[in-house]
């Protein structure tokens, strides 16, 4: 695939981590905002083949994961209504909620159906008026331009029986969080690619002067991560500290101006919890109170909502990069992709997922393509 | 489903409220709907999230990224015959990940 094949090159990637070796004379902490990104780095061993004391610190970008258990709880009370359609994106099926998830209620006869687009649910609405649908709008500012559609398009057709939960978080606040918080080790980010392809990189200037932190705008293939993780090592060593942009063919410095129109359209900025972090000051979307006719808390009285989260998960600690995985009593025993006790293991994006499907900490060896640099001198 | 793949615009319909296209991605072809790239045209590469294009593909930053990228090469092969004595400061001073840190 165009785009894809010629950013996996090994003989290249061998090249930039002898780069990297090259040019690190001392220990230094990254942290890799985006789930899509620890993915890959996890898949092909990259963080392992570093020199020793550069530690990459897997970051809290991934949307399932921090989709905070209340809001869980709420799609599982709407779900279970018999009037209801419930809509959402496949990785929050398996999500675990206090007593359930949406897999299990649909096994036991609910109506929740996965949707690949958002705009899918609203045709789900407009075909079955009979029917209250809810899509579940979650995600960070990737997904918000094609959510804040969705809501555009029902209000257009005159849909009365579409609504959303919303449960929409940003990156930039999480960002001052972690650097804000005084157990925080993280010297560098890597930025998410495309959350700066709709958003561009403007928010992280006065982040990078503020903390005087580098913050490298990467791409999710493994010449990105490791040309990024260059970027801001080569930033690190020499005591910059401002934002570069390794994705270029992706992002641009304004981002994606239409995209941002049509989220503010929809959207406004607000106060936000997150899973296992905890409330971070306008760190989430909200519909603005014109669509609020949209809004299915508003629609549907779920009643209180008690929250339990497993007393084994450390979700918490690992989504704020102070745990690993392999920290976890419960991890690959209690809890596997196939029996999730938190959400990272859940979804694709997840760090323990990431974890496990590289067989990491596990007794099945894991099929690293890039393994051999792990091994070889620099 | 945060996860954005980079596709090619394979065919596009401007009859609708929305601009859409299909998009091959090596093989698999998805609706995807192009309200925020306006300026996409047929055979343009875009990264696709939940349906929507994000971003067009700039070819000349793609072909610029690989090209920095293959040189690394022989600018890394410059600075080590020209300084090979911070080299021997770096090695000494950062142990190679000779093996996975993991158990």
């Amino acid at each position: 695939m165009k785009y894809v094949d010629e950013y996996r090159n090994s003989e290249i990637a061998r090249k930039l981590l002898d780069e990297i070796h090259h040019i690190t004379t001392r220990p230094w902490a990254l942290m890799e905002v985006c789930g899509g990104q620890t993915h890959t780095l996890v898949k092909q061993g990259i963080d392992e083949a570093l020199p020793a004391g550069v530690r990459m610190i897997h970051g809290p970008g991934c949307p399932v994961c921090v989709t905070p258990l209340e809001q869980i709880d709420k799609a599982l009370a709407i779900a279970a209504r018999p009037d209801v359609i419930f809509t959402s994106y496949g990785d929050m099926l398996r999500v675990p909620g206090s007593t359930t998830d949406l897999l299990s209620l649909k096994a036991r006869g609910a109506d929740v159906r996965i949707v690949y687009s958002p705009l899918d649910a609203v045709r789900i609405a407009a075909a079955n008026t009979d029917r209250q649908v809810v899509f579940f709008a979650i995600g960070f500012e990737t997904t918000a331009p094609a959510n804040a559609m969705a809501v555009y398009q029902a209000a257009r057709l005159g849909l009365d029986n579409f609504t959303v939960l919303v449960s929409h978080v940003l990156v930039p606040p999480a960002m001052c969080a972690i650097l804000e918080s005084p157990s925080n080790r993280v010297q560098a980010f890597l930025a998410a690619g495309h959350v700066c392809a709709v958003m561009g990189w403007t928010e992280y200037e006065p982040i990078a002067e503020r903390y005087h932190v580098p913050i490298v705008v990467t791409g999710f293939e493994p010449l990105d991560l490791l040309e990024g993780i260059l970027m801001a090592i080569r930033q690190l060593e020499s005591g910059r500290a401002v934002v570069e942009n390794q994705y270029a063919r992706a992002v641009r410095r304004e981002g994606n101006r239409e995209a941002q129109e049509a989220v503010f359209r929809v959207f406004e900025i607000g106060d936000r919890k997150w899973r296992g972090i905890g409330m971070i000051p306008s760190s989430g979307y909200h519909l603005r109170p014109e669509f609020a006719r949209y809004d299915a808390e508003a629609r549907f009285d779920v009643g209180t909502i008690h929250t339990a989260e497993h007393p084994a998960c450390i979700a918490g600690q690992i989504l704020q990069g102070t745990k690993t995985p392999l920290d976890c009593t419960a991890y690959g025993t209690l809890c596997s992709p196939q029996k999730p006790l938190g959400a990272p293991m859940v979804s694709a994006e997840g760090v323990c997922s990431a974890y496990h499907a590289a067989g990491r900490g596990l007794a099945t060896p894991r099929a690293v393509p890039l393994h051999e640099l792990a091994r070889r001198q620099p | 489903m945060c996860l954005g793949i980079p596709g090619k615009v394979v065919e596009i319909r401007d009859d609708g409220p929305l601009r859409m296209a299909r998009v091959d991605f090596g093989g698999v072809r998805k609706e995807t709907c192009l309200a925020y790239v306006p300026d996409v045209v047929l055979g343009d590469y875009v990264i696709v999230h939940v349906g929507f294009a994000i971003s067009k593909l700039d070819e000349e930053e793609a072909l610029r990224t690989l090209e920095l990228l293959r040189m690394i090469d022989d600018e890394g092969l410059a600075m080590e015959l020209g300084s090979m004595a911070d080299e021997t400061v770096a090695d000494s001073a950062v142990e190679p990940a000779a093996q996975p840190r993991t158990p």
